[in-house]
């Protein structure tokens, strides 16, 4: 258990669950061929840590932040940039890396600092505001991000598709260094995970859970809640800015609709809060859930539109359109944040249900 | 404290007359930096018309949140359901709003902005009853479920309305400007300034001038008061939102008459900027969000004009400077 940090999910099923998941995506260039199902498996990865580290404010210090994405986009673009302008090399990596989780940090302590002092609705409103504000900076320098294209590049010799590491003759696959591009993903968002549940689960998680329960309660007991509100947020920023890092690698691209819009802002949202909310298990079970629905349920719904338009229904086929499928997801966050505030997670973990149990 | 007699009147609150005055220091400031009257002129003008807008969409948000203590981050949906239910009386009539006469043109524009009002106050009562209701006096949850309303809001409108920008010319008569010597003032932001003063002054009259008002106000400043004295906050609270969700819609119809188009995710941006303008104002003040609204609406226009590319930006900064002056916004009303 010492790997997860003593917290283990405490539900068979959520066990069950998780282990499918986990394994799942860790098969998956083995078991389901075709890019589909690998772009799907490395989107889940990088959500997963980028919910998790969302849940770490939302979920355990109940502060709401709309500025989550702008710490994924400043990773996605700090690698995009380096790799962009200093050809495909570990040097630039490097740099993307030492340039990009810095600045990230920073800019959430500055926040922090600024916006963590006063009631959490101010902090929703002005992360929002600093969010807009910097993707319009992103696409008006064009010279540095490309503006509304955004950056490709080109990876590292090492971790391109063409180059294969274990030829198919040997075990029947090839390993390609798309398919160690994956395994990159895949590890390094386990390993923030983990270390989301290292922290979460620490005597500062522990004070965390207590501000978020009664701020005014935690300060009379001396803690610093500035400083604990703050420190979340920069950790929270960093896992952020890693998880874009990961995203910009494996799409070799970065650009505002895929790093920086607030579209996936509300995304995090919904799989944070269907997931569940302040478990961290909650963030892969959401982004498992959220991301799947995302490139099935569209098909699935496009079948049935087409069928209530066949039958002639009115309004309905609209409704269905495949287009619309986070009209369905918008409600079940709705009906989620009101019947099961701690998400499926929650439901797991207490099955019997108490209802309405959330008490913050 | 000092001893008054029973004849006296009441001590007077003092006036706070500082963020009256800023904008209009901002604005004096401006004229040697534009450098020519005439532009000073237009560009003051066009910020009014488009201060006098955001006022509207706002004034709604922060009574609610003074009001109540609930912060509605979908109120930008009200914003666009406004814009489209314009549209749907604006487009069989397209004929007589080409006409090139102003009471034609109002003979059309106003019963449309009235459904708009009429439709988005309607749903902000079933958003009030809906999504509201169960979750009062827990801010995470209010911002988690009004966002999924925006959501679900937003999906709805493209799944009636279709994705594609839908346009929304001006009526004949209001496009053009008035021309005094060199300086040109567009005649919609006449009509903006005019609708969005006297939006102002109703509400201003309203809250200080009747009895309805007295108790938003004694609301505002302490509810488990107001509710002692006997009075259903709920109810009245229920029709500031509404009223608000009304604002927001009238406000969505003259923004979209402004840019003339329509379009579902239109109120976006706009959404920050009034949220801009409610944070600058003071949570639950009609006055520092006028005041609010203006001075977003002037760095916007001389901000574009100076430095186009600071534009979104110069927002922000005006914030941070207001907040370091002023930690609740320029008007503090709540003890929030």
């Amino acid at each position: 258990m010492m790997i997860l940090s003593g917290d283990p999910p405490r539900s068979r099923v959520l066990t069950l669950v998780l282990v499918v998941i986990i394994l799942a995506l860790a098969a998956t260039p083995f078991l389901f061929p075709g890019a589909k199902a690998l772009n799907v498996a490395a989107k889940i990865c990088v959500f997963a840590a980028l919910v998790a580290s969302y849940d770490l404010l939302l979920g355990y210090t109940g502060s709401v932040s709309f500025a989550h994405t702008m710490f994924y986009g400043i990773g996605s673009y700090a690698i995009a940039i380096a790799l962009y302008g200093m050809g495909p090399n570990w040097a630039a990596v490097a740099t993307g890396i030492v340039v990009g989780l810095p600045l990230a940090a920073l800019l959430a302590l500055a926040i922090g600092l600024f916006s963590l002092r006063v009631a959490a609705i101010f902090f929703a409103m002005i992360t929002l505001a600093v969010a807009s504000a910097f993707q319009v900076l992103a696409s008006q320098l064009s010279w540095l991000t490309g503006g509304e294209d955004g950056r490709s590049f080109q990876l590292p010799e090492l971790l391109r598709p063409g180059t294969v590491l274990i030829s198919k003759s040997l075990f029947g696959f090839e390993i390609n260094g798309r398919i160690l591009t994956f395994y990159l993903v895949f590890a390094v968002s386990a390993l923030m995970i983990l270390a989301l549940l290292r922290v979460v689960n620490s005597p500062f998680g522990r004070v965390l859970q207590a501000i978020r329960e009664n701020r005014f309660r935690a300060e009379a007991l001396g803690f610093r809640t500035v400083f604990h509100l703050t420190y979340a947020n920069c950790l929270a920023a960093l896992v952020a800015a890693g998880a874009g890092i990961l995203n910009a690698l494996w799409l070799r691209y970065a650009g505002p609709d895929t790093s920086l819009s607030f579209s996936i802002m509300l995304d995090i949202l919904l799989m944070v809060v269907i997931g569940g909310m302040g478990t961290i298990y909650g963030a892969i079970i959401g982004a498992s859930i959220f991301i799947l629905a995302q490139n099935y349920l569209q098909s699935l719904m496009g079948v049935a539109s087409k069928a209530a338009s066949e039958a002639g229904l009115p309004l309905l086929p609209g409704l269905l359109h495949p287009d619309r499928w986070l009209l369905w997801l918008g409600l079940l966050f709705i009906a989620s944040v009101y019947f099961f505030p701690t998400g499926v997670v929650g439901r797991l973990r207490n099955p019997a249900g108490d209802k309405g149990g959330g008490s913050h | 404290m000092t001893d008054l007699a029973a004849t006296d009147p009441l001590p007077k609150p003092k006036r706070d007359l500082a963020p009256i005055l800023l904008p209009v220091a901002l604005a004096l400031l401006m004229i040697p930096l534009i450098g020519s009257t005439s532009s000073w002129l237009t560009l003051t003008a066009a910020s009014l018309a488009m201060g006098m807008m955001i006022f509207i969409m706002a004034s709604g948000l922060t009574l609610v949140f003074g009001l109540m203590d609930v912060l509605n981050f979908g109120h930008g949906a009200f914003i666009a359901v406004g814009a489209y239910v314009a549209t749907l009386v604006l487009a069989p009539f397209a004929a007589s709003i080409q006409a090139d006469s102003l009471w034609m043109n109002l003979a059309v524009l106003a019963p449309a902005a009235l459904l708009s009002m009429a439709v988005s106050g309607a749903l902000g009562l079933v958003v009030e009853r809906v999504l509201i209701l169960p979750v009062y006096g827990q801010h995470l949850k209010q911002i988690l479920m009004t966002t999924g309303g925006l959501i679900v809001a937003e999906q709805t409108m493209y799944a009636l309305w279709g994705p594609q920008i839908i346009p929304m010319p001006l009526p004949a008569s209001l496009r053009g400007s008035f021309i005094l010597g060199d300086v040109a003032i567009a005649k919609y932001r006449v009509l903006a300034m005019l609708i969005g003063l006297a939006v102002f002054i109703a509400i201003q009259l309203v809250l200080n001038r009747t009895k309805l008002g007295l108790l938003i106000r004694a609301g505002v400043e302490n509810r488990e008061m107001v509710e002692a004295l006997g009075y259903r906050i709920r109810r009245l609270f229920l029709g500031v939102f509404m009223t608000g969700s009304a604002l927001a819609g009238l406000g969505g119809v003259m923004w979209a008459l402004y840019r003339e188009q329509v379009h579902a995710s239109m109120s976006d941006d706009l959404t920050v900027l009034i949220f801009i303008v409610v944070i600058i104002g003071g949570l639950g003040s009609i006055g520092g969000c006028f005041i609010g609204a203006i001075l977003v609406a002037m760095v916007a226009n001389y901000g574009g004009f100076l430095v186009p590319k600071l534009a979104l930006v110069s927002n922000i900064l005006l914030m941070v400077a207001i907040l370091m002056w002023r930690p609740r916004g320029l008007y503090a009303v709540t003890s929030r």
